[in-house]
């Protein structure tokens, strides 16, 4: 592994499998404990440091660090002194001067962790930059597959919604096609991006013929926060054509499964009952979101220092 | 692989410790020893260990398959099986910061658990004593066995620790520029202990 996780893209077929691999050992190393804890990570210090707003990533990532037994200092942009008007690069060296090891960012501006990793001299871990990437909820989303579907290799994963402004959809696109799986997007015209024909997936505008062919099919949140223009008609509208309700998931396999990243909009993307059912994965896909964390942690901080 | 055959290079060369016939006879004795001290009269007391409360835990990558070896002896030779796990240490070693990050291996306690049983840590070679460290502080935080025992197929020596075996398949005389190398047929192919100058 490098020295730090910045993007999917990154990952060659063998370090997505270490870190896979590690989750399923820690997983089984700790099923069924009183004391869910390591020692692994014994006085090291990992930042979290948040520049937007989050609940299961920095929740997983804390977890994840102190059943490592690391220290855990959680900073968030609100109530520091970002507002009053410290830079990301000062900010960096401030927490570095105080002895982080590793630094795990998330922020709205894509590229972000990048220009961290050049200013500081820990790991860091892109926790979701603007929208870039988010390369561990790809990890936790292929270790969720693998873990349902016992295998990724030619697994056919449809990615329906909003993929204009989805990180989650971009690192499992280039993280799901190095690990042997078929991606296809499925969205509307005007919430795919520029230049989506070059990558390594097949595009289509609609839902009801991907879903039979597809063994997981993974719903993307509809980024209201994003979006300065209008990309659909109405909620209504784009829930009717694009949403996952009782009766399309009827025409999925016996053994699909259907996957959200969080937080839901239930009613647009999802409905409720769909969310609830025994084919979601999306409970499971939170607490898998811890072991794939510390797998990502160990392996970036586990061993001799670099 | 350095095999049997090979001249070791640097000094006269001790070669091959054990052979296959050699490495069966030494898990058989360990297996004797352990039903022993499990089934016999120890005459102490109410807390005589029974081979139902033993546990054999391995420590990968050969301790697993010489504690399954281990039980399945034992079941040969009194009739009774006897649970088997692995305990990986690789997340409580204490050198983890002075090499690389390692791969995982596995961690499977049998159905009941260790609680409040005898279990006996299974691993090739006893040398520094830091594994077994790291076993035990796995093993506290698996559970609380009754007892912790320890059966080594090498002891080699320069301990580092005050840490020493209840069972021991062969004493071997090293110096610290050697190296043992226990290979067995589950993982290497074949059954030999080889001391190996480096």
């Amino acid at each position: 592994m490098k020295r730090h996780l910045l993007e999917a893209a990154d990952l060659d077929r063998a370090d997505a499998t270490l870190v896979l691999d590690t989750a399923a050992q820690i997983d089984q190393a700790l099923a069924g404990r009183e004391v869910k804890k390591l020692p692994t990570l014994r006085g090291r210090t990992v930042v979290n440091l948040f520049y937007e707003d989050s609940t299961r990533t920095r929740i997983s990532f804390e977890l994840a660090a102190k059943r490592l037994s690391a220290d855990v200092i959680n900073f968030s942009a609100k109530g520091s002194s970002v507002s009053k008007g410290e830079s990301l690069k000062d900010t960096a060296l401030t927490l570095e001067a105080m002895g982080s090891d590793a630094i795990v960012v998330r922020h709205s501006a894509s590229g972000a962790p990048h220009r961290l990793a050049n200013w500081v001299r820990g790991s860091v871990v892109n926790a979701g930059d603007g929208t870039h990437e988010h390369p561990t909820q790809a990890l936790l989303d292929a270790y969720t597959i693998r873990r349902r579907l016992g295998r990724l290799d030619g697994v056919r994963v449809a990615v329906v919604g909003d993929v204009l402004h989805s990180r989650v959809a971009r690192s499992n696109v280039w993280l799901l096609t190095t690990l042997g799986a078929e991606v296809t997007l499925v969205a509307p015209p005007t919430l795919l991006p520029v230049g989506v024909g070059a990558w390594p997936v097949e595009v289509s505008y609609d839902l009801d013929a991907v879903l039979p062919k597809a063994d997981a099919v993974m719903m993307l949140r509809v980024q209201a926060e994003r979006m300065n223009a209008s990309f659909f008609p109405s909620a209504r509208e784009y829930s009717r054509r694009y949403g996952l309700d009782a009766r399309r998931m009827a025409a999925l396999g016996d053994d699909a499964i259907v996957m959200h990243p969080g937080p839901m909009n239930r009613g647009m993307e999802i409905a409720a009952d769909v969310a609830d059912s025994v084919r979601s994965t999306i409970v499971e896909q939170v607490g898998n979101g811890v072991s794939v964390r510390m797998a990502v942690l160990y392996l970036l901080l586990g061993g001799a220092p670099a | 692989m350095a095999s049997s055959t090979e001249p070791a290079p640097g000094q006269a060369a001790p070669g091959a410790l054990l052979a296959p016939a050699d490495v069966a006879r030494v898990v058989d004795r360990m297996a004797h020893q352990l039903i022993e001290k499990c089934a016999g009269g120890g005459g102490a007391g109410d807390d005589r260990d029974s081979l139902a409360d033993l546990v054999l835990v391995g420590i990968p990558t050969r301790g697993a398959p010489l504690a399954r070896r281990l039980a399945a002896r034992v079941e040969a030779f009194s009739g009774t099986p006897v649970d088997t796990g692995t305990v990986d240490i690789t997340l409580y070693r204490d050198d983890l910061r002075l090499r690389g990050v390692r791969a995982l291996e596995d961690t499977v306690l049998p159905p009941a658990g260790i609680d409040g049983r005898l279990v006996v840590l299974v691993d090739d070679v006893l040398f520094s004593g830091r594994s077994v460290r790291a076993a035990l502080d796995a093993l506290r935080d698996l559970g609380r066995p009754r007892a912790v025992q320890l059966a080594v197929l090498v002891d080699r020596g320069h301990r580092e620790l005050p840490i020493r075996a209840d069972y021991v398949g062969k004493n071997v005389p090293t110096s610290r520029a050697q190296k043992v190398r226990v290979h067995l047929a589950e993982t290497d192919g074949t059954d030999e202990v080889v001391v190996v100058e480096q």
